[in-house]
């Protein structure tokens, strides 16, 4: 987008306290999971809702002996996800390992990249608005092991464990404390989600947890943050929190939103805010302090023994490249740029990849870009969202919407007979060009034929002919008529035309 | 003799020929073990599926179809995971576990016709040098001296033991710092730890990934290396594995070393290292000399931080590795009482589980990769290790072909004689074999003679990496030059 694209930089959001104003300094580590069908180092599957305990190789369950391959797929996505936040790639990363006792942690330590994660810093566009977008670097990417699940609410006695989600690869995406604002943060979550997706590196799905993230928020008296930006002294930035696991962009927003009063509130008391892990519970709409053992965890990273160091070749992270789709700011500007669309719209359409194919093909079809962007924004996304269709099982084909712009661009069909045509097709299926012939729904521009029409009208209303010659703003009532009764076949241009020559205007 | 005396070469030719089934030696074998109780090397036997193999290779011999391996009667260290046979590392806490899965190792030797006579007792997760951290109760070396009952050395303690009483043909071992050559030397049997990724690490049961490598333990030269052939192989599941050919090992047993350089590392010559110990190692570096090898003196200057950055590298591992055995999915767990929550449960399994020195070892672990003792203990360590590698690749460089060592500071010792020694005094039985597993390389133990009590002692060869052929050369000149044949007086 830059390329493309003018922007400027948000204002921070500001929250007034008590005492004086305040902003925010947040950074996201974002937990995707890889879209992949074999988990990190099992093979073992990863299908989502599978039987508990059915998806667990015997590396998963860390039975005695069992020991890790990496699977160069995931490897492929943590790549491919690099270059795509146009970040650099490690030609050689290492495995470490992280050590705690929990009974969904099998081996009893993850496998993830401390020192030497596979991507390095890159960078997200994150848009506010038209013209408006906020830079956020990413530190690092890594792959890791995500853990199973621990469910304690199935028995009074005994808490159980699903190792279905064990050793599921994970990246984990470390942003700069670049975000200024809760909106921000969410809008980055977004975007972050939307190249995602674009990459087919991670489905994005929230709720299933595909994709969660930790929260860093402080807060810092307006400057502060221009004085760390030039001398990296963090001293400059307040202690911050980290709200852990969220799924959800509401929750995300509003667990920053209060983290941040919270901080602000006990600041402007004379306390100090305690570096520490929270959580936010959605209900009472608030963080807390986990102040769990979990907290006190000594980690004992140490570089996993079990697998070499990841040596990746130049050539192949050349032909991942080579392989990349458009990204959304790209799409984007191309949309404003050769379409001649508005980037709201362009934003619109290139929100999902699946929107923005279909689009591509509607103009494919029709060869107009702003006529396919209305129909597509307006009658089909309105329409789909009306019945609860997804894009992938619309029942206007591409082709089909394409056909139908095509119909209006070519005058065989009016604006309005094309929406009726819409709801045929939409309802019944069908070649729109067929259907507007067998249907005789085609405009009539056979000049006689309307001359006629115009004639008879003229003929019968000579109070409103006089009207119409002293105020040729009224000529469109005749044009109206004609096209009523032509059942809305006749072309209003050319009724337009020869109602003004019959009437001497 | 009887059949269970034989060697694998020796039976490998008398199958071939027909002179003798597999049925036969493995018969032998089993009425062996039935009457060696005394010596405990046996914690598991498995007589139904040796029966079932040793038929099996029987049928494949006869077919014209047969491996060198085909038809031997085997010990399996329990360490590695044999498909539904108890395989526990001799730990209380893996009571019960029969693995759903075969190691690649034995997986290899069962593909090359070998017969599974049982599971051999070692020291608990591979910790010791004397066979004593058994949850087996020890084992005790067929070797004696008046009515002292000695240990066979550790960890692979059962599996030296089995092949020095003729229990078996030959037993697999491990090796993280010696666990195959300090007890092959302290029962006059042959044991080799090959180069690191060399031989297929899946399936055995972790100790310490970096330094742990399986071998064979045999009764000659010539048949180690015809066992490591079958047990080597690139082996997928195993990332430390290496993708390299395996050489017919028993091809490069020439018994020709003219020309080669014997390096004899300064070292090595520790204080108040007893004189026979001396007398042995200048004994067969003469042995090499006659043979036509140069004997050159060489310097490995890093050599006395070995055994440090090894009980900093290893327990590290170790206490990682171990994590796993939590009670929750198999093995051993603890009664808990009331009130009592995943802790509790932790911490009851987990000592109820594990022995005293895996206790030590985890605890040993745990810190040197705590927060603050990371730099100062396990990353000393790695650079240690990294220097020691360099005293090695620049010997080798140098034109060395192979280092000859002793393999332990002594003959074997009583059991129960360290019981209430610091533990440090039985680390120091890795003097001299820890450094080949910090450095990654093949090491061999070879019988070179009896000390004045009558018991074995044993000589090491050191190789360059991936030549175990040429290494296994060296030893076999040796193992000739020395004629060792001493057998224990059977009294079990």
């Amino acid at each position: 987008m830059l390329d493309h694209l003018a922007y400027k930089a948000p204002e921070p959001k500001v929250i007034a306290g008590a005492k004086a104003d305040w902003e925010l300094v947040i950074g996201l580590e974002v937990h995707a999971q890889v879209a992949s069908n074999a988990k990190l180092f099992s093979g073992a599957s990863t299908t989502f809702g599978a039987e508990p305990n059915s998806n667990v190789a015997f590396v998963d369950a860390a039975m005695p002996g069992m020991l890790p391959v990496i699977n160069e797929f995931c490897v492929a996505q943590a790549v491919r996800t690099g270059l795509g936040l146009k970040a650099q790639i490690n030609l050689t990363s290492a495995f470490d390992r992280k050590n705690y006792f929990y009974p969904d942690l099998p081996q009893g330590y993850q496998i993830s990249q401390l020192y030497h994660p596979i991507v390095g810093e890159g960078e997200i566009i994150v848009d506010m608005g038209p013209g408006v977008a906020r830079r956020v670097r990413i530190e690092r990417i890594h792959l890791e092991q995500d853990a199973g699940k621990s469910i304690h609410d199935m028995d009074p006695n005994m808490s159980f464990v699903d190792l279905n989600r064990t050793g599921v690869a994970l990246m984990e995406i470390v942003s700069r404390p670049d975000i200024r604002g809760p909106e921000e943060a969410a809008a980055y979550v977004a975007k972050l989600r939307q190249i995602l997706r674009y990459l087919g590196t991670c489905d994005g799905n929230m709720q299933n947890g595909n994709l969660r993230c930790d929260v860093n928020v402080s807060v810092c008296r307006p400057g502060a943050y221009e004085r760390w930006q030039e001398t990296g002294d963090f001293g400059h930035l307040g202690t911050r929190c980290e709200i852990k696991n969220m799924n959800s962009m509401r929750f995300i927003q509003q667990a920053i939103e209060y983290e941040a009063r919270r901080q602000i509130a006990i600041v402007e008391d004379g306390g100090t805010v305690v570096q520490e892990t929270r959580l936010y519970d959605p209900d009472k709409g608030e963080t807390r302090s986990m102040r769990s053992k979990e907290e006190a965890h000594d980690y004992r990273y140490f570089p996993c023994p079990d697998l070499l160091p990841l040596e990746i070749e130049q050539a192949w992270v050349d032909d991942i490249a080579a392989s990349m789709p458009e990204l959304p700011d790209e799409k984007k500007a191309r949309f404003v740029s050769d379409l001649g669309l508005s980037e709201y719209d362009a934003g619109v359409l290139t929100a999902e990849v699946e929107n923005a194919d279909f689009f591509e093909a509607v103009v494919a079809a029709c060869g107009d870009g702003k006529l396919a962007a209305n129909w597509v924004i307006n009658e089909l996304f309105g329409r789909l969202k009306k019945e609860g269709h997804e894009i992938g099982d619309s029942p206007v084909t591409p082709a089909q919407l394409g056909g139908i712009i095509a119909l209006i661009k070519a005058g065989d069909i009016s604006g309005k007979i094309a929406k009726d045509l819409f709801e045929i097709v939409w309802t019944e299926g069908g070649d729109p060009a067929a259907i507007v012939e067998a249907r005789g729904m085609k405009q009539v521009t056979d000049l006689s034929a309307i001359e006629k029409a115009v004639d008879d009208i003229i003929a019968a209303n000579p109070a409103q002919v006089e009207k119409a010659k002293a105020n040729p703003k009224l000529a469109g009532w005749f044009t109206g008529q004609v096209i009523k009764a032509s059942g809305g076949k006749a072309n209003p241009a050319a009724v337009n035309e020869i109602v003004a020559k019959k009437l001497g205007l | 003799m009887s059949l269970n005396q034989l060697t694998i070469s020796d039976a490998r030719d008398a199958l071939r020929k027909g002179d003798v089934t597999s049925a036969e030696i493995t018969e032998a074998c089993l009425t062996a073990i039935d009457g060696a109780g005394a010596l405990n090397a046996y914690c598991h036997l498995t007589p139904e599926i040796a029966r079932d193999q040793a038929a099996a290779a029987d049928a494949r011999i006869r077919a014209g179809d047969a491996p060198a391996m085909c038809g031997i009667p085997l010990g399996i260290k329990d360490l590695f995971c044999t498909k539904g046979v108890p395989s526990q590392a001799a730990s209380r806490i893996l009571e019960g576990f029969r693995p759903e899965y075969e190691s690649t190792v034995t997986q290899n030797l069962w593909d090359a016709g070998a017969v599974m006579l049982g599971k051999l007792s070692m020291d608990e997760f591979a910790m010791g040098s004397s066979n004593e951290t058994a949850c087996y109760g020890p084992v005790v070396n067929p070797w004696k001296v008046d009515d002292r009952q000695l240990t066979p050395g550790g960890s692979s303690g059962g599996s030296a033991a089995a092949v020095a009483a003729d229990l078996c043909l030959a037993a697999t071992g491990t090796d993280t710092g010696g666990s195959i050559r300090q007890p092959a030397a302290f029962t006059g049997i042959v044991g080799i730890k090959p180069t690191y990724g060399r031989v297929s690490r899946w399936g055995v049961v972790a100790f310490a990934s970096s330094l742990d490598q399986a071998g064979p333990m045999t009764k000659t030269v010539r048949d180690a290396a015809i066992m490591l052939g079958a047990m080597c192989s690139h082996d997928p599941k195993d990332s430390t594995s290496a993708d390299i050919p395996v050489p017919d090992f028993e091809a490069a047993l020439t018994g020709d070393i003219r020309g080669k350089k014997i390096g004899i590392p300064r070292e090595y010559r520790m204080d108040g290292m007893p004189a026979e110990i001396e007398k042995l190692w200048s004994d067969g570096a003469a042995m090499l000399r006659d043979a036509g090898a140069e004997i050159v003196d060489i310097s490995l200057p890093h050599t006395k931080y070995a055994l440090p950055a090894y009980y900093v590298v290893a327990p590290a591992e170790a206490s990682s590795n171990l994590a796993r055995y939590d009670g929750v999915r198999y093995g051993h767990r603890a009664r808990l009482g009331q009130g009592d929550g995943i802790t509790e449960m932790y911490e009851k399994t987990r000592a109820e589980g594990f022995g005293k020195e895996v206790q030590r070892r985890v605890m040993i672990g745990t810190y040197v990769l705590s927060a603050g003792f990371y730099d100062a203990y396990y990353n000393r360590a790695r650079k240690v290790r990294a220097l020691i590698k360099r005293d090695f690749d620049q010997a080798f460089a140098a034109g060395i072909d192979a280092i000859l060592t002793p393999a332990t500071p002594s003959s074997a010792f009583g059991l129960g004689e360290m019981a209430n020694a610091d533990p440090v005094a039985m680390y120091l039985n890795d003097v001299f074999t820890v450094t080949v597993n910090l450095a990654g390389l093949p090491g061999v133990a070879v019988p070179a003679g009896l000390d004045s009590k009558g018991l074995p002692l044993g000589l090491q060869l050191i190789g360059r990496p991936w030549q175990e052929g040429d290494l296994l050369n060296h030893a076999y000149v040796l193992e000739k030059a020395v004629g060792f044949a001493a057998k224990p007086a059977k009294w079990w």
